[in-house]
């Protein structure tokens, strides 16, 4: 079930380091929300917050509420562990595990946590690459080593992997800028259908990407090196990519910094 | 309406020539190629002279059934006959404790050092770790020794070998698994993190999984170190031309120490003993090796 997630004075930072600033925004359920703006902007470092990823970095460090359908998952006694599985994430580079076959790879998340019936399993491997759009080109071979695939494939495969434990949440952290113009397509078609079932929440730095697929966009911006990343508008997609209110917004939009 | 037509390249770039490599270069290539060569070459002829001259005359022995199911128990020193059983039984004891309790030890420590790198303890260990790796073998002898015999009490017997060889082996273990460990790329452990998996089966079943031929061959180099120890033998454990399977009781023969007594046997049937004794000692590291890749080809990364 996807949920909708609303982040409240969320300041993250590196040991004493404050990397991203004062974040407040609220992220629909069933929609495609996009994280824009210039390197070390802080997106992905926000967009880490949301699964504690942040947390397993040196120093990382979280401040504030980030509230998902209502809980708080930053609230002390929350096991981080409980939140990932909640909130999956596909990665930069494709990263399947090279000592797993594409089956296994699939239902890692499950598998690893100890889930052992195989009909279970076989069922929600196929569930998984099935929304991927995978199965049809592996399932002959769901017993190959999944480092085997093509890069674009391995993207689908980690999405599949991520979809997998069911999440209600999934996280993509610039998933296209390692594969190629087609394999791009294909994962920006599946993040299309993504949002029926799932919040979904992208980082890019293709700002055609970002109109294409998502419904509403963030820009983040930061004021010099050395300074915190902060959230300087965020609205529908078509009004930001047309008629942003921040001029910063505008001039990131066209190109002329960043 | 004009035509554009291109208009000349203006002529402000300096025109390359496509010329032959310089002289000098062909022969400073020549020079190093051959230099390498030769050092490659010079390196090698030791290892290959060893190995003939080890091979050549420990190859009779070796190769009877005798030598390895017989001791040298009731053998004097000008007769031939007997074998080495009772130095590699006692070798393999000794050696096999030392790496039942480096194993655990070394690999755990290898991924506390790598996996729990945020903890404070690390940085100090990792500097222990130096240190241990940096001791001389007669040193670790001396150190049990003391321990064990001097202020415990204890008599000479192959386990104080066996723990003074264990000082020697962890410092490669814990160093081997470490560098494995630190290959895994670290997108690896995110994406079982990101996929709600907790960090120690991440570790168990992603990191480790991964690295597995890496830390087989880390332990495989810890026992082929102290495989061939000979100064904690001279030190914690006498001699002995007969069998004894107990490690904790009387001295224990093993194959350093066999081949230290036989160099001291002027006579030829001594000679050609401690030959054999170090092909045997040769082979046997060899074995482990082979059997090591072996299990590390069929675990670990699928190809």
């Amino acid at each position: 079930m996807a949920k909708n997630i609303e982040a409240i004075d969320v300041n993250v930072y590196y040991s004493s380091f404050l990397a991203v600033e004062d974040i407040n925004m609220e992220i629909e359920p069933n929609a495609v929300t996009a994280f824009i703006g210039p390197s070390g902007c802080g997106k992905t470092t926000f967009l880490r917050t949301m699964n504690r990823m942040i947390e397993t970095i040196p120093g990382g460090r979280v401040e504030g509420q980030l509230m998902m359908n209502g809980e708080n998952t930053l609230a002390a006694g929350v096991d981080p562990v409980a939140v990932r599985r909640d909130v999956g994430m596909v990665f930069q580079r494709p990263n399947p595990f090279p000592t797993m076959s594409i089956f296994d790879n699939v239902v890692a998340g499950l598998k690893l946590n100890g889930e052992r019936n195989k009909s279970t399993l076989a069922e929600v491997a196929e569930r998984a690459l099935r929304s991927a759009n995978l199965w049809e080109e592996v399932k002959d071979r769901l017993d190959r080593p999944g480092a085997g695939l093509s890069g674009g494939q391995q993207q689908r495969l980690c999405i599949a992997r991520a979809i997998a434990v069911s999440p209600d949440v999934i996280l993509m952290d610039e998933p296209c800028s390692a594969l190629d113009p087609i394999s791009t397509l294909a994962i920006e078609d599946l993040i299309t259908e993504l949002k029926t079932e799932y919040t979904v929440v992208i980082v890019t730095h293709n700002m055609q990407q970002a109109s294409r697929v998502s419904d509403t966009t963030a820009f983040f911006n930061i004021a010099g090196v050395g300074q915190p990343g902060q959230l300087i508008e965020m609205g529908p997609t078509q009004k930001i990519f047309s008629n942003p209110d921040e001029p910063a917004t505008e001039d990131y939009i066209s190109g002329r910094f960043g | 309406m004009s035509i554009k037509t291109a208009t000349p390249r203006p002529p402000t770039r300096v025109q390359h020539t496509l010329k032959p490599i310089s002289r000098r270069r062909l022969i400073v290539d020549q020079i190093a190629r051959w230099l390498i060569l030769a050092a490659c070459v010079l390196a090698l002829i030791p290892l290959a002279w060893v190995l003939f001259t080890v091979v050549t005359r420990g190859i009779d022995l070796v190769l009877s059934v005798e030598w390895w199911t017989q001791s040298q128990r009731n053998i004097g020193p000008r007769d031939y006959g007997g074998g080495a059983a009772a130095a590699i039984q006692g070798s393999l004891i000794q050696v096999g404790i030392a790496a039942l309790i480096s194993i655990p030890i070394g690999v755990l420590g290898g991924i506390y050092l790598v996996e729990y790198k945020e903890k404070k303890l690390v940085k100090p260990l990792s500097f222990m770790v130096d240190i241990l790796t940096g001791i001389p073998s007669i040193v670790s002898g001396l150190f049990i020794y003391a321990l064990l015999i001097t202020t415990l009490g204890a008599n000479r017997m192959g386990f104080a070998v066996s723990l003074a060889l264990t000082l020697l082996m962890i410092p490669v273990v814990v160093r081997g698994t470490e560098e494995m460990l630190r290959i895994v790329p670290n997108e690896l452990r995110e994406a079982s993190y990101a996929l709600g998996v907790p960090r120690y089966l991440t570790i168990l079943k992603v990191v480790i999984p991964t690295s597995i031929s890496g830390i087989i061959t880390a332990i495989m180099l810890g026992i082929a170190r102290i495989m061939g120890e000979t100064a904690p033998l001279l030190i914690l454990v006498g001699y002995t031309s007969s069998f004894n399977a107990n490690p904790f009781s009387g001295e224990q023969a093993a194959l350093p120490l066999m081949i230290n007594v036989e160099r001291g046997n002027p006579l030829p049937p001594g000679q050609d003993r401690a030959w054999a004794a170090a092909l045997t000692l040769i082979l046997i590291v060899m074995a482990l090796n082979l059997g090591a890749r072996l299990i590390s080809r069929y675990s670990g990364t699928k190809k």
